[in-house]
């Protein structure tokens, strides 16, 4: 047998002599340094994570000190106040949680209806055009989302659709309070609207790729004893990709929690906490990007910390994510 | 060999159009105020036919200006609301007034026409305080008695960001509403009781536009040119005036600019039958020892040619040019104070 290591060696200097010991190091050399090279990759993902959070932290302290964890609870956001600013969370927090609650209600719902009728129900000549439209939507730019919930989606709802529902649920005493009015262009529920339509992309193409993955045979056993395609989808495919599909939604969760421009532009930008959803509010990163250009000292300060709320929240959802799919894991196990 | 060979002439073609580039044109940059920047934006079109130097001004806000200035990334700042005598010291710049404006209460309500409405301060202290809530208020009424008003909600536009148009608008507010001054008070971003916040005056115009049964408040030239409805207002002096270039120079013509330090000159509520009551002028701040002397002596030179030439045009805007005296003085302060060799 030719020995491989001297022949690729020869091949790249044919003229000089056979060294076999030294192709051999070259090639040991090769193995460590792309061990090192992926290595270093990895580890800079590490420190990148590590520097965000201490320089958010480092830039937030000043308003930590001056705060503490009345930053959290406290309504008043007013940073020019006298004689010293008052900083509080509770309205940007209270509508990042509810605006991303709403869309997920809204999306989950609807993601998987497309999904299981892309895999399921669909003629395939229809198959292709709304799996592209659906790939398209998740690649508008959010900026672009902003300015339809503006000019087109903000004043369709303020003048159709929130005023009907104001009227519908004013005799009732507690929804009244929740659907109150005046309608506006920019309100909580338009924009959780906005980021429903700006996460359903994601939440319907990895349910239809996961669905894709459940073996026809599960499916066609189900269908021979007789199941309806509502009793496969919910009995057989959703159980069986239970732990895409909660990624898939989790994804999507991400991606409205921190999702600005569209939001900024949309929900009226107010730290005041209504009880209604039609009311102006205003989330953790829409507070960010209006008033970071402007902000100084402790103000520049709290909007740090917001940003680093922000990225708590989100590790929180995402480990909430996988305590779950554990959980779920280990229940079937037994 | 061959890559020496294709770079050599790239560079030297690149240097030379680099340096011909820097030869012929100067972009003086500038941010801030986006109450003047309709007449800035005019000057600067002018003034790049004429010279052949451009401006770039980012009209991001009265409070983003200065905060730009101070961090020395612009030539020049611009704000409407102007820095006190200790702030400029402290921070080594010079002020002074670029031109005059007026600010105008805008509403989208369907039937009624521009002027036909009428407000006070006080009532519109109220509107912004949430006290008034809807069209058919009897306060609104009261001024109001040929206009039909709608029983609908009043949605309340304000501003988002830290603004000098606000800064005049709660001064206004402040000056005639003795509830406004205690609570919300004046600044250039204060606590606002309700309302959805807009980012600069385009974002309060776009939304009024939008929104119907709102009111709001702009730069003038942000209503006309976005063909808003504007209202009529009661002055000081409890006359009805309508926002025209008579009413905001007989409030302007007001202003005592020589006797006042830094030019800190606010124009809001001033007295006089034909007073438009939220006129405002509009700063420029420059460091007096700038980091590129030779940029700021031709940010200068387009002030200067500004004040000269640029007269018509900001009245084409309904803005008001400063009167020669005042020029005079200001091109003194710039002499004595910004070294630009």
């Amino acid at each position: 047998m030719t020995d491989m290591a001297v022949e690729a060696a020869q091949v790249a200097q044919s003229d000089t002599p056979m060294d076999r010991a030294r192709a051999l190091s070259a090639f040991k050399f090769g193995d460590v340094s792309f061990y090192w090279i992926t290595r270093l990759s990895a580890m800079c993902v590490l420190l990148i994570l590590g520097g965000i959070i201490i320089s958010l932290i480092v830039g937030a302290w000043p308003a930590i000190q001056e705060f503490g964890f009345s930053f959290l609870f406290t309504q008043r956001w007013a940073p020019s106040a006298q004689p010293s600013p008052v900083l509080g969370a509770l309205g940007p927090i209270y509508g990042t949680l509810l605006t991303s609650v709403i869309a997920m209600a809204i999306a989950v719902p609807v993601g998987l209806g497309i999904a299981i009728f892309l895999t399921e129900l669909c003629p395939m000549s229809l198959r292709r055009p709304i799996a592209m439209a659906i790939e398209l939507l998740a690649g508008i730019p959010s900026i672009i989302y902003g300015m339809w919930g503006f000019f087109v989606l903000g004043p369709f709802l303020a003048n159709t659709i929130e005023p009907a529902i104001i009227a519908l649920f004013a005799p009732i005493p507690v929804l009244n309070s929740i659907f109150a009015g005046p309608a506006s262009n920019l309100s909580l529920f338009n924009a959780s609207l906005v980021l429903a339509i700006m996460v359903l992309p994601f939440i319907t193409a990895i349910s239809r790729d996961v669905f894709a993955t459940v073996p026809p045979v599960l499916k066609e056993s189900a269908y021979g004893m007789g199941c309806t395609t509502w009793e496969v989808a919910r009995n057989v495919m959703i159980p069986y990709t239970r732990v895409g599909l909660i990624g898939g939604v989790m994804l999507a969760l991400g991606r409205a929690l921190g999702e600005t421009m569209a939001v900024a532009f949309i929900i009226g930008n107010s730290f005041k906490i209504t009880p209604s959803i039609f009311a102006p509010g205003t989330t953790i990163s829409a507070a960010i990007a209006s008033e970071f250009a402007e902000a100084d000292g402790v103000h520049q300060s709290g909007l740090i910390l917001l940003g680093l709320l922000l990225f708590v929240l989100t590790f929180i959802v995402l480990t909430c994510a996988r305590l779950m799919l554990m959980r779920i894991e280990r229940r079937q196990g037994a | 060999m061959n890559l020496a060979q294709f770079v050599r002439p790239v560079a030297i073609a690149t240097a030379l159009a680099v340096s011909t580039l820097a030869a012929q044109a100067i972009d003086i940059t500038g941010a801030g105020a986006t109450f003047p920047f309709p007449v800035y934006s005019k000057w600067a079109d002018a003034y790049k036919k004429e010279t052949g130097n451009g401006l770039n001004y980012q009209s991001i806000g009265s409070g983003a200006g200065i905060k730009q200035i101070q961090a020395k990334t612009v030539t020049f700042g611009a704000t409407d609301a102007p820095l006190t005598v200790a702030d400029l010291d402290k921070a080594g710049l010079v002020q002074w007034p670029m031109v005059m404006g007026a600010i105008v209460m805008v509403v989208n309500l369907e039937g009624v026409k521009s002027g036909e409405l009428v407000l006070d301060g006080k009532t519109v202290a109220d509107i912004y305080l949430g006290k008034i809530k809807t069209w058919d208020d009897a306060a609104i009424k009261k001024l109001n008695a040929k206009v039909n008003l709608p029983s609908a909600a009043i949605t309340v536009v304000r501003r988002a960001d830290g603004s000098g148009t606000t800064f005049n608008f709660t001064d206004y507010l402040a000056k005639t509403s003795p509830e406004w001054a205690k609570a919300p008070g004046s600044g250039a971003a204060v606590e606002w009781p309700v309302g959805v916040g807009a980012k600069g005056n385009e974002g309060v115009a776009g939304n009024v536009a939008q929104t119907k049964n709102s009111i709001g408040y702009v730069e003038y030239a942000y209503a006309k040119q976005n063909k808003l409805t504007y209202t009529a207002l009661i002055n000081k002096a409890g006359k009805t005036v309508q926002p025209t270039v008579a009413t905001f120079q007989a409030a302007a013509s007001n202003a005592d600019w020589e006797k006042t330090p830094g030019y800190r000159v606010i124009l809001t509520d001033q007295p006089g039958d034909a007073s438009w009551p939220i006129t405002a002028a509009t700063f420029i701040l420059m460091y007096k020892q700038p980091t590129d002397k030779a940029l700021a002596a031709e940010a200068l030179k387009f002030f200067a040619w500004s004040f000269e030439k640029g007269g018509k045009m900001a009245e084409d805007l309904d803005f008001i040019p400063m009167p020669a005296p005042v020029v005079k003085l200001i091109k003194t302060t710039w002499e004595k104070n910004i070294v630009t060799k």
